[in-house]
């Protein structure tokens, strides 16, 4: 059973992993650029929780629509402002771009915040429930449970809502989306947005699981990237498995391995994935 | 129409360039030792990126894993020299095997499975990030706790075993950066040279025109790879202690990379030019926010210089540059 | 004439979810002639193209190149079997000069660079681009592009050149200066040409023979003459003629 316990903590916090890399599947699916500074922004969406909870008492998870809503206008601002300019350009260009961001932003949390972590004490943080014969930690249920209910929301703005289909369409057909009329930089704010939007929710969660700290950005990317690609790039459905296969592993490899390699079987599930099925798990060829 | 844009160097440029090797020459009989470290610091950057530049700028495959031909290349020489005292000079020769063995599978997987763009560039850094795990549980090498050599108490310095002072790795560094650069200049020279070029530009083309695209792009990353490696080997004997965080880190790829960005991709002098200007920048970061204690200031001073220039320069600063200077190009 | 044909094309066919774009199509193109496939748009010539320059696999049949069977080779290696193609739509190497473009072709050949670049020029001078041999590709015109894909391929020193529309958008005095050039490349180096176009006026110039595709299949070949005169041709072509000369 205690296999079992493993897999599943591994499949919740995976879930939260999942809601982190929508954000990057969903910004690349639609504008096709690659978020360098995805790491930083949800290290963003911590430290705006962390503060809130230290200022108001609040739980991250009561402030998680405030930081949501906060970081969607960042990601718009960012978008309108800067990285829509650049989308036509070279990849090495975007790159330097977005590097120049995330850099930007891990400096300025070192500024405000300094190098030392920083964590919210939850009087819940050591609940857990008996579930049958498991036995459940109670922040990585309510994270994970927050985490599904963000990929559901999303899911249902781009079935449902206008602005959501109209975003479809500008990722099928960015030509065909502008000669319909669509305004396509606004809709690509929106979109980076969204994608800011489901990284910071996912940052509150994640701060129920780990401290916060400003140089843990970079591996959150990398992290982010991992997920996308195991499930394809673009693909919804896809970055929840990807989250949830490197959640399983990492839990399992920390566990029954040697903690500090759990980003190597990562890595490795990756390299296999790509040699192996480029497009990811759930992508399209 | 302007046919000063061929081979032959214009005057102009061989002037400036003869200029430049000199001052470069001369400059540590005039500056202290910190300048020379600094200097230093200069050269490989300028180096890794000559080579980086070779498979991202001249055959246009974007890698950011970079740092694990660095690592290798240090590795191999290094742990060649503790245990067996194998000469630098010729563990340099297996880390060029190593490293140009990895690159050219590492780029052959990726181009056979037709894994290009954004793909190709994430799993560079996947291959990078899981060397440097695997580094760092290899006891071998001393794994996380680093390998470490012999600090040199000779009196003078030793060329053939890479012991010895600044200066004396700040001339082999400029004879490296040089001949990087004579061999980047010759190679776009040739047909490989054009071929990766045309590559860069539109593969489909490329292809039509008969070029073996797949076998060149391997070419382009074995070679990048060998000469990254080249420049680890140095950075081991200069460094002494070797540490897979540091030596393979993503920080490092990232870094080898934006100096021939800013310089300007592609071109044959923008990472020497770019080298020159992140490496001073980030110099000056330093010893201004010393002033201060205000944590991450040279970080936010570094990532806002970073977006002025991809915003008002996104091309690179050496192809402005040129154009003041009235240099032709000497290519590009 | 028991000559076999430079290019032979036979029962070509390829699909493409759900759709036949190219139905068995043959023809032959003998050593020195100049072909034209025409149609209107969507009847598959540029799939067609395609497969004999070896983009796609074809589903079934076959291309023999100069008694050589080059089904389905790379287009690379096509090109070493003596292919040489331009591109509907124009993809030049951007940031290289015209000269530097044309050179990427000529290095099949040779790897002197010396002797390249020579015949890279001379070429650019055969097609009125001489002028422009150090202007970086992307300050082209879109008639300049054209030409310059074509040097690009000619380059190659293919033994058939596959043109893919290269006349569009140059005017009538263009048109007559670009038919006399291929008619001239073709006498002189015993090249054979395969076109599409739909510009007639060059069609009936240039082409000694011509095959018309409709939905994926051909429907009939001839002499200009023949195949103006053959009314399946008015009946399908000149049923979307508003198409093609709004195109021309």
């Amino acid at each position: 059973m205690l296999y079992l316990d493993i897999i599943i903590a591994g499949l919740l916090t995976g879930a939260v992993y999942g809601l982190m890399a929508l954000g990057l599947s969903v910004i690349f699916g639609v504008i096709r650029v690659v978020n360098f500074a995805h790491g930083e922004m949800m290290v963003v969406g911590m430290y705006a929780a962390y503060l809130i909870a230290v200022k108001t008492g609040l739980d991250p998870i009561a402030a998680l629509p405030l930081v949501t809503a906060g970081l969607f206008l960042l990601g718009y601002a960012l978008q309108r402002g800067l990285i829509n300019r650049y989308i036509a350009r070279p990849e090495h260009e975007q790159f330097l771009l977005l590097l120049a961001i995330a850099t930007i932003i891990t400096a300025s949390l070192l500024m405000g915040f300094g190098p030392d972590a920083r964590s919210v004490q939850l009087d819940y943080a050591y609940d857990s429930f008996q579930l049958g014969p498991l036995l459940l930690d109670k922040v990585r249920v309510l994270a994970a449970v927050g985490a599904v209910l963000g990929v559901a929301l999303l899911w249902g703005f781009f079935r449902l809502t206008r602005t959501g289909k109209a975003i479809r369409a500008c990722a099928d057909n960015q030509i065909g989306a502008q000669v319909v009329g669509l305004d396509v930089k606004r809709l690509y704010a929106v979109t980076f947005g969204l994608g800011a939007a489901c990284v910071g929710a996912a940052g509150c969660l994640m701060l129920l699981l780990i401290d916060v700290q400003p140089y843990i950005a970079t591996d959150y990317t990398l992290l982010a990237f991992i997920i996308v690609i195991l499930g394809g790039l673009g693909s919804m459905p896809g970055a929840l498995l990807g989250g949830a296969l490197v959640g399983v592993s990492e839990a399992l490899s920390g566990f029954a391995v040697d903690p500090s390699l759990k980003s190597a079987f990562s890595f490795a599930l990756l390299i296999l994935v790509l040699l192996v099925r480029p497009q990811g798990l759930l992508g399209r060829a | 129409m302007r046919s000063g844009r061929f081979p032959i160097l214009p005057r102009r440029a061989a002037a400036a360039l003869a200029l430049f090797v000199a001052a470069m020459l001369a400059l540590p009989f005039f500056v202290n030792s910190y300048i020379v470290s600094v200097l230093v610091v200069v050269l490989f950057a300028a180096y890794f990126g000559q080579a980086w530049n070779i498979v991202t700028g001249f055959a246009g495959q974007l890698s950011l894993g970079h740092a694990l031909y660095v690592g290798l290349g240090a590795y191999t020489s290094a742990a060649l020299f503790t245990r067996y005292g194998l000469p630098p000079w010729i563990g340099m020769l297996a880390g060029i095997a190593v490293a140009a063995l990895a690159g050219g599978i590492i780029a052959a997987l990726s181009f056979r499975f037709r894994v290009g763009g954004v793909y190709f560039a994430l799993l560079t850094i996947a291959f990078a990030e899981f060397t440097r795990i695997l580094f760092d549980h290899f006891d071998g090498v001393g794994a996380a706790s680093g390998l470490f050599l012999p600090v040199s108490s000779l009196a003078r310095d030793d060329v053939l075993l890479l012991r010895g002072s600044p200066v004396m790795f700040y001339y082999l560094l400029l004879a490296l950066t040089l001949g990087a650069l004579a061999l980047c200049h010759d190679l776009l020279r040739r047909r490989i040279g054009y071929y990766w070029q045309a590559i860069r530009e539109d593969e489909e083309a490329a292809q039509a025109l008969g070029i073996d695209v797949f076998r060149y792009k391997v070419a382009a990353m074995a070679l990048s790879a060998a000469m990254t490696s080249v420049g680890g080997a140095f950075l081991a004997f200069y460094e002494n202690n070797l540490y897979p965080d540091t030596v393979f880190a993503v920080g490092r790829s990232i870094e080898i990379i934006t100096a021939p960005i800013i310089g300007g991709l592609g071109t044959l002098f923008g990472p020497i030019l770019g080298a020159f200007v992140l490496t001073t920048l980030g110099e000056a970061m330093t010893s201004l926010s010393s002033g201060f204690t205000l944590n991450g200031l040279k970080q936010w001073c570094y990532g806002a210089a970073l977006l002025l220039i991809v915003a008002l320069q996104p091309a690179g600063l050496w192809p402005w540059l040129r154009a003041r200077l009235g240099i032709g190009a000497v290519r590009r | 004439m028991s000559v076999p044909p430079l290019l032979e094309v036979r029962g070509l066919a390829k699909r493409f979810r759900g759709l036949q774009a190219v139905d068995g199509v043959s023809f032959a193109v003998p050593k020195g002639g100049i072909v034209a496939l025409i149609g209107p748009n969507g009847a598959g010539k540029t799939t067609t193209f395609n497969l004999i320059a070896g983009v796609f696999a074809p589903d079934r049949g076959s291309v023999v190149l100069d008694g050589a069977d080059i089904t389905g080779l790379r287009p690379d290696r096509a090109c070493h079997a003596g292919i040489g193609r331009t591109f509907q739509m124009v993809k030049p190497f951007g940031a290289l000069t015209v000269l530097e473009n044309v050179m990427v072709g000529a290095f099949k050949a040779s790897a002197d660079s010396g002797a390249v670049r020579q015949a890279a020029l001379e070429i650019l001078d055969r097609l009125g681009l001489a002028g422009k041999a150090g202007t970086v590709a992307n300050s082209l015109t879109l008639p300049e592009r054209k030409k310059l894909e074509t040097a690009r391929a000619l380059a190659t020193r293919p033994k058939i050149l596959l043109l893919d529309e290269v006349m569009a958008g140059l005017r009538p005095t263009e048109i007559d200066a670009m038919v006399r050039t291929f008619a001239d490349l073709s006498r002189e180096m015993g090249l054979a040409i395969l076109l599409t176009e739909h510009v007639m006026r060059a069609v009936m110039a240039l082409s000694h023979h011509i095959v018309v595709l409709h939905h994926g299949q051909k429907i009939c070949e001839g002499t200009p003459e023949q195949v103006s005169r053959d009314p399946r041709v008015l009946e399908c072509y000149l049923g979307s003629a508003a198409t093609a000369v709004g195109m021309g």
